[in-house]
Parts: C-alpha cells; structure tokens; sequence
C-alpha cells in the first residue's frame, strides 16, 4: 500500500522547554485506519496539530502524497480534515452556513448537492437551518465532521472524536468511519480508549512521552505481543501443581480448582501438545477448559510499563 | 491565492454586521444625535464660529473620526480574538490560507463596516446641518485610509489579546482619550501654547485635520503631513503584523 503521509524525524518542543514529540518517524498508508494510542500528554494531539498546520514542528518534515506541509501547505492542507477534540464551534452559526464557511476556506467551489448529501450521511440534514447552539454534545461533533469533510479530503484526522460521549454515540461514530474508510478516505485517529483502536483500526501506533513506541497492524500487533492463557478447570481441588509440570511455570489458583499456563503464541518454545500429554500423564481430571486471549490494553500497559 | 477563502471570511464577517444591523446602525444614528443636539444646539450656539465654519458643522469630520476609530479598532480586534477565545482558529490555521489572505478577509470586513458607519454618521449630520464637501475625493481617500489603518490595529489588538480585558483597554485607555484630545471638537489653536505643542504628538490630530480640510479647506497641520501620518500608521501596522505573522505570535506554538 502507498504511503500518503509521511513523517520523518519529527520532534518538537514548545517554548516552556517540553519536549512533546521526540524523533517520530512514521509513513501512514493510503486507506488505512491508524489508531494513535496513548496516554493523556503522550503527544498525540501534538503530532497531529502539526501534520496539520497548527503547531509548527522543531525539526524534522512531514509530506502528504509527497509535498512537505511546510513550503507546499496550500497543497498538504487542501488535502486534510480535522476534527478537533474540543467542541469548538460559533455558537450562533447555523449548521448550513458553518459548513459552506469551511469549504470556501479550503478554497473549494461552492457545491450545495455535495454538502447536502454530506449532511444526509451524518444524519444532520434535518438540522440544516439549527444555531449551533440549540444542538446535542453528539449533534456538534457530528457537524465538526461534516465542517472537515466539507472539501472532500483524502485525509481525515480525528482527535479523540469519542471522548466523553455516550456508547452509542460512539458507536454511531465507528460506524461513520468504517463509511468514510470505505470510500476511501485515510483516517487518522487518536484515542486513549483501546477498545476503539481494538473496534476500527487496521494499524495501531502506541505513543508516550512523545516517542513513538511500536506502529503494528492490529492483528499482528495483538499476535506478537499477545499474551494467551490457557485455564483448565479441574473435577477435584489440587494442594500443589504436580512435579511434572514445574518446567511450565503453571500457577494454581487460591481455591485449587484451576491450573493456568500463559504463553505467548509466537514463541517458538511453547508446544501445547507437550504440555497436554504431561497433564494427561499427571492423572489430573479435567472439568473444562478455555483460553484467555490478552486484550489491546493488556499490550498497550505492558509497553507503556517497559518504556 | 485563496480567493474563495477571503470572500468566506470577508462575508462571514459581514454577516455578524447584517445579524445585528439595528445595534449596528442604531447605536452611531443616536449617539451622533446626541452630540449635535449637545454640543451643535445647547453648547454649539455659545461658541463662535471657528475660521468662519459654524461649531455644529465643524464638529462633524472629528465625530466621524471618533466613531470610524472606535469601530474599526473593535470589529477587527473582536473578528480574530473570537476564533481565538472560542478556539474555531484550528479551522484557520489548519486550512490552505495564508496568514495575508486571513488578514485581507478580516480587515476588509472591518473598514467596510467603519465605512458604511462613516456614512450612515455623515448622512446624520446631513439631518442637523448642511454638510458640502470641499474635497470629495479627499474626503474618501482619507477615510478610506483611516478605516484600513485603524482595522489593522484592531487586528493587531485581537492577536496581542488573550482576554477581554485586553481586548477593551487599548480601546478605552488609549484611542478614546487621543480622539478627544486630537481637536475632534475644537482647533487646537483654541488651545494654550503649551498644550497646542503637546497636542502636535497625538496622532489623531493629524487624521481629524486632514479630513476636517476635506470638508472645510481649514486644517490645524498640513494636509500633506496629514496625508502622511496616515500613511506612515498604516505602514507601522503593517510591519507589526508581517513581525507578528513571521513568529507565530500567539497564533502558533
């Protein structure tokens, strides 16, 4: 897949002396969904701001389908939509005017079809001629999407567009970008919810203390790093984990009616048929048993924990 | 050039004109009202005529000038301290439009509004004395001048401020007692020596003479000096603000 922007040493640091970005390099594919995860302060909003415009970098460039967003801005920006994490929004503009407002900043003709249509997909067209102000949490956030979609972007950065709002809502939200993704659209997105990279991205970038961790196709992401266990239920209750099964770290629970092994599905070492024929061999009567895979906050807590 | 971004933001601007139009037109009707009915009736029929114009028509290039000021300092000032106080900047910043375009869009919206207040005062004034116009191209040209000068400080005043308090100071402290100061209601040779000296450091002064000789052919300087007074505030506010632009200052970190 092509990149179509792409970061190369990247760092920044504000005037107060904070460091936010610390050498970031990253190349986010065409189509793709990224999902930024990181703590609060990790630098998520930083990075983004600057891809964007809005903070200038320290050092280092960023492209977007190869022009550097610094000398050739009017291209790279024309080129992305924002949506920001605060509800920022003219209290007293109505949904229509505020929408044609951004298009015409980012230069586009007039196209009052598209911008209806826009607002027929964000489920806001009936809201058309609203203030602002009259508008639900969720309604406003749904008009900052149509404001960044107002000029067809390729790119769309969403900064935590999830945060704070209800679970349907959010829903609703993931439901909007698979839409956009299908047609096209490259999202970007921040979050501090691991369930919503976990739900809608196909790559995950883990970012704190300005340094970018690890960027991982999810899948992948959750396969290398990912934990499994396995739990057996046992018929009668165990005092002690037999002799037989001490090379395998098995940890016997507080009521002696479980047995559990962790082990991480790519390495080499682990060989579950081994293990079952030992158990087999230790006359233990098994009731039932399940496997336990570790979720993306189950990685994500382990490398911030390692940095 | 983004075009289309200036008109969104020129119009855009305009609008919160058009929106509340009665506050807008109302408020310069009645207070230029006011002060023909104080200063032209009760006070003005006291004073002598001053180098042969009556006070009530003398005073009318200076009221014009202390609403044109005022209003152009804060419709710019208020235009870009908005987005910033409300946080609707990012659209800005994050959108292919150079800091001059945003300047353009801004700025023009405020001196078209002095204008048309500037207007709306002088057809006023029409309604309590009869106004001819010696220079009438003089007299747009200077007001045209001083509309744009005085948009672009308010702009530099929405940029520098990061409260309301900040955005009313200037406006109240500084601009209000120079205009009164500036001979906006009397020739400053009605002043002591000493003061008439004082007055020659306040720069309104030169605006309100110039465009009182526009109207009347009586001016306190030079209109050449006026002239270039204006000129040379324009051009201090422009270098302000290309200095402001090329730092980022308090509109990029």
């Amino acid at each position: 897949m092509i990149s179509i922007v792409s970061i190369k040493d990247l760092s920044k640091t504000y005037n107060s002396g904070f460091e936010a970005l610390k050498n970031i390099n990253l190349e986010i594919k065409k189509g793709e969904i990224l999902a930024l995860l990181g703590p609060n302060g990790a630098g998520k909003t930083t990075l983004i701001s600057t891809i964007c415009g809005i903070v200038s970098p320290t050092s280092g460039s960023v492209t977007v389908d190869g022009n550097d967003i610094i000398t050739d801005f009017r291209k790279t920006r024309a080129m992305i939509g924002l949506v920001p994490q605060e509800l920022t929004l003219g209290a007293f503009d109505t949904v229509w005017s505020t929408i044609r407002f951004s298009r015409g900043l980012f230069g586009s003709k007039r196209d009052d079809a598209y911008l209806e249509q826009l607002l027929k997909d964000l489920s806001l067209y009936d809201k058309k001629d609203s203030e602002i102000r009259a508008l639900s949490g969720g309604m406003k956030r749904r008009v900052l999407i149509a404001k960044a979609l107002s000029h067809n972007p390729e790119v769309l950065f969403l900064d935590e567009p999830t945060a704070g709002v209800d679970v349907e809502l959010r829903k609703d939200m993931w439901k909007i970008v698979n839409e956009l993704k299908s047609k096209g659209v490259t999202i970007i997105l921040t979050t501090h919810y691991i369930e919503e990279a976990e739900e809608i991205a196909d790559r995950v970038g883990v970012i704190n203390n300005g340094e970018l961790l690890l960027v991982e196709q999810k899948v992948h992401l959750m396969e290398s790093l990912g934990k499994k266990q396995l739990v057996i239920e046992l018929k009668e209750s165990l005092t002690k984990v037999p002799s037989s099964l001490d090379k395998y770290n098995i940890e016997l629970s507080d009521d002696g009616m479980h047995i559990s092994y962790t082990f991480i599905v790519k390495d080499e070492e682990t060989d579950m048929s081994d293990l079952l024929q030992e158990i087999t061999n230790s006359e233990l009567h098994l009731k039932d048993l399940k496997i336990v895979q570790s979720s993306l906050e189950d990685i994500f807590v382990d490398l911030v924990k390692e940095k | 050039m983004n075009f289309m971004a200036i008109k969104v933001i020129y119009f855009n601007e305009m609008m919160r004109f058009w929106k509340t139009l009665f506050q807008s037109v109302a408020s310069p009707v009645i207070s230029t009202a006011l002060y023909f009915v104080v200063f032209g009736s009760a006070i003005g029929s006291r004073i002598e005529n001053i180098d042969g114009v009556s006070y009530g028509l003398f005073i009318v290039p200076g009221l014009t000038m202390l609403s044109v000021l005022t209003q152009s300092i804060s419709n710019a000032s208020f235009g870009i301290f908005f987005p910033k106080f409300t946080g609707t900047i990012y659209e800005l910043l994050s959108a292919p439009v150079s800091y001059y375009e945003t300047l353009i869009g801004y700025v023009g919206a405020a001196a078209t509004k002095s204008l048309i207040l500037a207007t709306i005062i002088l057809a006023t004034a029409n309604l309590f004395v009869e106004l001819n116009i010696a220079h009438p191209f003089w007299m747009l040209g200077f007001l045209v001048l001083t509309c744009i000068a005085f948009s672009l400080f308010g702009f530099i005043i929405g940029l520098w401020a990061d409260n309301f308090e900040k955005l009313q100071i200037i406006p109240l402290l500084l601009i209000t007692p120079l205009v009164f100061l500036g001979g906006s209601f009397y020739s400053i040779s009605m002043l002591p020596p000493l003061w008439q000296k004082v007055t020659l450091f306040n720069p309104v002064l030169y605006l309100v003479s110039g465009f009182r000789w526009s109207f009347f052919e009586i001016s306190d300087v030079g209109v050449g000096l006026s002239l270039f007074m204006v000129l040379l505030f324009l051009s201090v506010c422009i270098a302000i603000i290309a200095w402001m632009f090329h730092t980022g200052y308090k509109l990029k970190q």
